[in-house]
């Protein structure tokens, strides 16, 4: 089973995204902010990270930057989940390491048509 | 605004469709005819579908006609759909025809344009490995609606998330207000047409490759069987067809020969030979 790791400081959108991706046969874990998610990395990388932008203490790019310098960091397939959605930010995304990028508001559909196209489902 | 319909109106209708479109309507459609009708009504002025019926019958007016069928047609599509169509393209069908300074592709029913604009970025991103070819992309449907769309390239931010890889809306779109735009370049690179598939596709030109996916599904057999027989007749002898996943050509005619393992994929003879 693969694991997701879904960093949102709103515990509504952790809530529906985890129904989505355990349909989706993804073990998850929840962060709700940056630091939180980096230190669980260090622990243990997941095959996957949801990330939100806008966070309290750490936020989602400065998170990427830091994680995609960890040791093993690289590995994660890295998917924004922002109401960001102007194409410099998605520009900053990508060139910070995500792999892909999914604009709120998010259904289901979105986020397996998203996951599919980096190969996770 | 009155939103019952009777049988017979729905008949009518569907008579109208099928006449101008080939678009079978079946009689459990109803609840179609009803929701896509109605705004039709309301938009032209009359107080219920059977009002407009009315109308019809008494003086049968073409645009109106037009109108009725334009609504009924289903036009559904993304980017890239089903994926693997797109990856027969780049793998097969341009291997095949390399030698073609200029590949003429037609997207035969292109609805809001999903299916040209993919094609045309594939061949973006593959253009280093075939230098000498130029991409001449056709785009019809019979709806002037959906063209006008494609054309605007304008596409909301669900549209462009279904079937499309970010860095592709990175590179060929730009922001327009709370949606996305197809770049310029790639707008300008399709001829986009009016075009209705029971019609003769000589007007259009001639074609390597031919897109007619998820329309087909719609007609009846003996139209099937047409439509497939004249896109035969501007396909070059070595050229291809996709159909949609759910479509055929067994059974329908012999104009065109499925390759042996690659579903949705068919050749004229000698594309058949050369691909397999
Ligand atoms: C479901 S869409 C398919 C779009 C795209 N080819 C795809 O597979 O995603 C079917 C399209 O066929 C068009 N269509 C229906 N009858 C047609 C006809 N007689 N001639 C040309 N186009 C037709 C409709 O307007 C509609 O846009």
């Amino acid at each position: 089973m693969k694991t997701c790791l879904i960093v949102d400081d709103s515990r509504l959108i952790r809530r529906v995204a985890r129904g989505i991706l355990e349909d989706l046969q993804f073990q998850i874990r929840e962060a709700g902010n940056g630091q939180d998610a980096l230190e669980q990395c260090r622990a243990e990388m997941p095959d996957a990270v949801l990330l939100d932008w806008n966070m309290p203490v750490m936020n989602g790019i400065d998170f990427l930057r830091a994680l995609r310098q960890e040791p093993g960091g690289q590995a994660p397939t890295v998917v924004f989940c922002t109401t960001e959605c102007d194409m410099s930010h998605i520009t900053e995304a990508l060139s910070a390491g995500a792999n892909e990028y999914v604009m709120k508001p998010f259904d289901g559909d979105i986020i397996e048509a998203k996951f599919s196209e980096v190969g996770l489902v | 605004m009155n939103s019952t319909v009777t049988e017979a109106s729905v008949s009518f209708i569907a008579e109208v469709v099928l006449k101008r479109s080939g678009l079978i309507l079946s009689a459990d459609k109803g609840y179609l005819v009803e929701s896509r009708i109605n705004p039709v009504a309301r938009k032209e002025g009359f107080a219920s579908i059977e009002a407009l019926v009315a109308a019809m019958r008494a003086r049968p007016d073409e645009k109106l006609m037009w109108a009725v069928t334009d609504a009924l047609t289903t036009n559904e599509t993304f980017f890239f759909r089903d994926k693997t169509p797109f990856d027969q393209f780049r793998d097969e069908v341009l291997p095949a025809l390399k030698g073609r300074s200029t590949l003429r592709v037609w997207c035969a029913a292109c609805s809001t344009g999903q299916e040209p604009y993919s094609l045309a970025m594939l061949m973006e991103e593959v253009k280093g490995t075939y230098p000498g070819m130029k991409l001449d992309i056709c785009a019809s449907d019979i709806s002037e609606r959906v063209l006008e769309k494609a054309q605007a390239g304008l596409y909301s931010k669900f549209e462009v998330q279904r079937g499309l890889p970010i860095t592709h809306l990175v590179k060929y779109f730009e922001p327009a207000e709370d949606a996305f735009r197809v770049k310029p370049a790639l707008r300008q690179s399709i001829r986009w047409r009016p075009f209705n598939l029971l019609d003769d596709p000589r007007v259009l030109g001639r074609f390597d490759v031919v897109f007619c996916r998820n329309v087909l599904i719609y007609f009846d057999p003996p139209t099937k069987q047409k439509v497939l027989e004249r896109i035969a007749s501007v396909t070059a002898p070595d050229g291809f067809l996709f159909l949609g996943a759910a479509e055929t050509v067994m059974g329908v005619t012999d104009a065109f020969k499925a390759i042996p393992a690659k579903r949705g994929l068919y050749g004229r003879d000698a594309g058949v030979r050369k691909a397999a």
